[in-house]
Order: C-alpha cells, then sequence, then structure tokens
C-alpha cells in the first residue's frame, strides 16, 4: 500500500533521514517509535508529501507520488493526516471543519457530506458539538474531531503524528480509545508516538527509529520486551517504567 | 448676542446662501465615491501583490518589490496627477472614476503588505492540514487562510481606509469638486475662511467616526468564533 525506498531528508546541513526503505500493508497498524529528534516524523510527513524528500522514492499503491507531474492533491485525499497540535480550522464550526473537504474537492455534496458528518461524529462521541466552534472544545474533543475530519475524506490510510502528545494526561484516553476503533475496524494506520502502552496493544508492527535510520522491527512483543539493538533497550528503559 | 449674531449670519453666508450647502453635498458624494471604489480597487491590487511577495517565483517577487518601491516612494498628489493627466491624457473616463483608480493603485501598496503580514500570522498548521485532506494549495488559501487573515487584517484595512478618505482630499488638483475643494470654493467666493475650513474639518470628522463605528461592530462580529 505505502512503499518507501531509501528515503533521504536534511534541514540545512542537518540529515534527518539518511535511508530508509520500508512497506507499510493494507490493513496494519504500524506505530513508528523513537527518541526526539531521531526523524520520526519527518518520515511520516514525507509519506503525504508535506515535506519532499531529498532523495528516494514514495509509492501509493504502486504509484510513485514524488515526481513532478504527479497530482499530489488527489494522492492526499487516500491519506488522512492527524497532527500533535489538532490544526482544526478554528474560524468554522466543527461540522464545518469535516465537511470542507469533501465538499471542495468535489467527492460529496452538501447532503452527503453533512450525513457523513453527523455520522463520524457519533463514532467519535461528539454529535452534541456539531455547531460549536474549536475554541469551545478541550484537547481531546479537538483531537477526537480532527479525527473525524480526516476520516471524511474516505482515506485508505491514516497518519498520525503524535497525536496525544499535546494534550492533558486524563485526555489521552479518549483519543486513544478511537484510534483503536478505528484499528478493530482494519484501518491502515501508521502513528508516532510516546504511548508504549498503545504501541503493544494495537500495533501490528513497530519501527523503532534513530538518527534517522530504522534500527529495529518487528512484532510489539520482539521490540518492546527483547530489542537487540542496544540503542533501543536504552531508549526502551528510559520510557517503559 | 452680537456675536452669535454675526455666527449666524456668517453660517447663512457660507452654507445657505445660494444654496452652497448643495457643494458641500455633492462634495461628500464624491469623496464617498472615489473612497469606496479605491478601496476595492486597493484592496484587489492589494491582494495579488501580496500573493506576488509571497511567491516563490523570483520574477513575481521581483513585480511586487518594484510596485510597492515606486508607490512608496512617490508623494500620492504627483501619482494622482500623473494617472490623470498622463495614462489616461487620451481616455474620457468620468473623472472620479480616473482619480479612484489612481488612490486605489496607490493604496494597493499600503493594502499588500497588510494581506502579506496577515497571511504570514497564520500558523502553517492550518496549510498543512487543509493540504493534507487534499485541498489544492488555491482551495486551502481561499477557505482556510484567507478568512482567517481576513479577521487578523481588519482593523489595519479599517485605518487605511480612513487614511484613504483623508488622502482623497487632493483631487481637487485634477479638476474634482469633493468636499475639500467645496470648501475651498465657499472660502473664495465668501472671504470667510474660518466657517468653511472648519465646516470641512467637521465633515470629515464625522464621516470618519461614521466608519470607524461602524468597523468597531463588524469586527466583533468577525470575531464570533472565538467566543467561547
Amino acid at each position: 500500500m505505502i512503499k518507501v525506498v531509501d528515503l533521504h531528508k536534511r534541514f540545512d546541513d542537518t540529515p534527518v533521514l539518511t535511508g530508509i526503505t520500508e512497506e507499510i500493508n493494507e490493513g496494519e497498524v504500524v506505530v513508528v517509535i523513537g527518541p526526539s529528534g531521531s526523524g520520526k516524523s519527518t518520515f511520516l510527513r514525507c509519506l503525504n508529501l508535506l515535506e519532499a524528500p531529498d532523495q528516494g522514492e514514495v509509492y501509493i499503491d504502486g504509484e510513485q507520488i514524488n515526481m513532478p507531474g504527479v497530482n499530489v492533491d488527489r494522492l492526499r485525499q487516500k491519506m488522512g493526516m492527524v497532527f500533535q497540535h489538532f490544526n482544526l480550522f478554528p474560524h468554522l464550526t466543527v461540522l464545518e471543519n469535516i465537511t470542507l473537504a469533501p465538499l471542495k474537492t468535489g467527492r460529496m455534496n452538501a447532503e452527503q457530506a453533512r450525513k457523513k458528518a453527523l455520522e463520524l461524529l457519533d463514532r467519535v462521541g461528539l454529535s452534541e458539538k456539531a455547531g460549536a466552534y474549536p475554541a469551545s472544545l478541550s484537547g481531546g474533543q479537538k483531537q477526537r474531531i480532527a479525527i473525524a475530519r480526516a476520516l471524511a475524506m474516505e482515506p485508505e490510510i491514516l497518519l498520525f503524528d503524535e497525536p496525544t502528545s499535546a494534550l492533558d494526561p486524563e485526555m489521552v484516553g479518549e483519543v486513544l480509545d478511537v484510534m483503536k476503533n478505528l484499528a478493530k475496524s482494519g484501518m491502515t494506520m501508521v502513528v508516532v508516538t510516546h504511548e508504549m502502552g498503545f504501541a503493544r496493544e494495537v500495533g501490528t508492527r513497530l519501527l523503532f527509529i534513530d538518527e534517522g535510520k530504522v534500527l529495529e522491527k518487528g512484532t510489539p512483543e520482539e521490540v518492546l520486551n527483547h530489542p537487540k539493538q542496544e540503542r533501543t533497550q536504552s531508549f526502551l528503559s528510559k520510557v517503559l517504567v | 448676542m452680537a456675536l452669535w449674531l454675526s455666527i449666524s449670519e456668517t453660517f447663512y453666508r457660507c452654507f445657505v446662501n445660494e444654496d452652497r450647502y448643495l457643494l458641500l453635498l455633492s462634495g461628500i458624494g464624491v469623496t464617498i465615491k472615489v473612497s469606496l471604489l479605491a478601496v476595492v480597487i486597493g484592496i484587489f491590487i492589494g491582494f495579488f501583490i501580496a500573493l506576488c511577495n509571497l511567491s516563490k517565483n523570483k520574477t513575481l517577487n521581483v513585480i511586487g518589490k518594484i510596485y510597492t518601491d515606486v508607490i512608496r516612494g512617490t508623494p500620492s498628489v504627483t501619482q494622482l496627477m500623473i494617472i490623470y493627466f498622463v495614462v489616461f491624457a487620451t481616455i474620457n473616463w468620468s473623472k472620479w472614476i480616473i482619480a479612484a483608480i489612481a488612490f486605489g493603485i496607490n493604496s494597493g501598496a499600503y493594502v499588500s503588505e497588510i494581506i502579506r503580514a496577515g497571511i504570514l500570522s497564520i500558523d502553517k498548521g492550518q496549510t498543512e492540514a487543509g493540504r493534507s485532506l487534499g485541498l489544492t494549495a488555491k482551495q486551502t488559501m481561499l477557505y482556510i487562510v484567507v478568512p482567517q487573515a481576513v479577521k487578523n487584517i481588519f482593523p489595519a484595512m479599517g485605518n487605511e481606509f480612513i487614511t484613504l478618505i483623508k488622502e482623497t482630499a487632493i483631487v481637487g488638483y485634477v479638476g474634482l469638486m469633493d468636499i475639500q475643494k467645496a470648501g475651498d470654493f465657499i472660502k473664495s467666493a465668501t472671504y470667510e475662511a474660518f466657517m468653511p475650513l472648519v465646516g470641512t474639518a467637521i465633515i470629515y470628522f464625522v464621516l470618519i467616526k461614521l466608519l470607524t463605528l461602524a468597523l468597531g461592530k463588524y469586527e466583533k462580529h468577525l470575531r464570533k468564533s472565538e467566543v467561547r
């Protein structure tokens, strides 16, 4: 479904990704872990070309997307993204946040978009917030709306960039629950997170990224309980208390 | 009592006698017409120049830079006269429309800087969210960035509009009878300086005060999505 080959990215003189080759298949929940600044968010952002890779190839459904002339907008419609800081549109109501993209891309008409949005709001447990503005919501609610907004485009893949890192601890659970249900429904997901409990419980595969490379990968059991690399061990000893 | 009589007599001579108030009324009309059209033209030009300045295209950057430099580096009277007597010399349009174009071109340079700052003030995450949903760059700009920028730049734009109204007091140079010119005309006709000039000032002041109130109301309306 997603394939990346020898991905390189640098910011000015700092190399961030130094050769990642990876494949993500339909129905997988790939959890990306690693220390801060290891390149895991950049890796995720290269998948939908929010960052343009300097070198290497990104394929979605067999089609190379980082090539001149490719309609990136159409490909991004297959990939939703959920951000650390939610990035809800503050000038629009919750309902308008969700219906904007399906309407403006011509994917749905007003009635379909509205129906879809209400259905998604129900799914994330926020039906009563349809007419509210983002400023009136808690962090956990904002992130659940952001997930609903991404789902409104009916993507094949959802990318999560540290979706719970900006939340107060008591709100982390409600967002993770929504993500767990999504995983159960068979959604293909790539999740950058520091939530090791989530990684263990929901992840079908774990990638440990450090210094711009995938250092270790495997099932949660393999990576979390029997890490082979010294650096993985030292990272996990700090985050798994 | 005698003072009061002399004041009311001067007032009569300046504004009522020979229907001179009609001059001022039509002057108000001219000032409003020119300012309104100029502000619309200014916003269009300003938006376009702001996009030029924000673009990654070097040629567009240079066009935007030259435009802003030239307009900011020359007096608006000079610009007005060049537009009227040179650029539109052979084109037979209404004076007020040509004047509005001149002021619009002038205002566009200042508006472009306001719009540019407004667009830059919107968090990058907003653009990323829009693009990640599959919206094009244009759609993201139009439906996500611009509506939020408008709210941020509204006070500065109101300021620009007010400045523009006062700037139009030079349209007498190309033979238009606006408020200022009407006051000046009355001054010459009556040999009174105080009454016509203070009257002119009061008319401008009231116009701008009304506009300020209206802008304030509208700004409140724009900010309703921030109310918790």
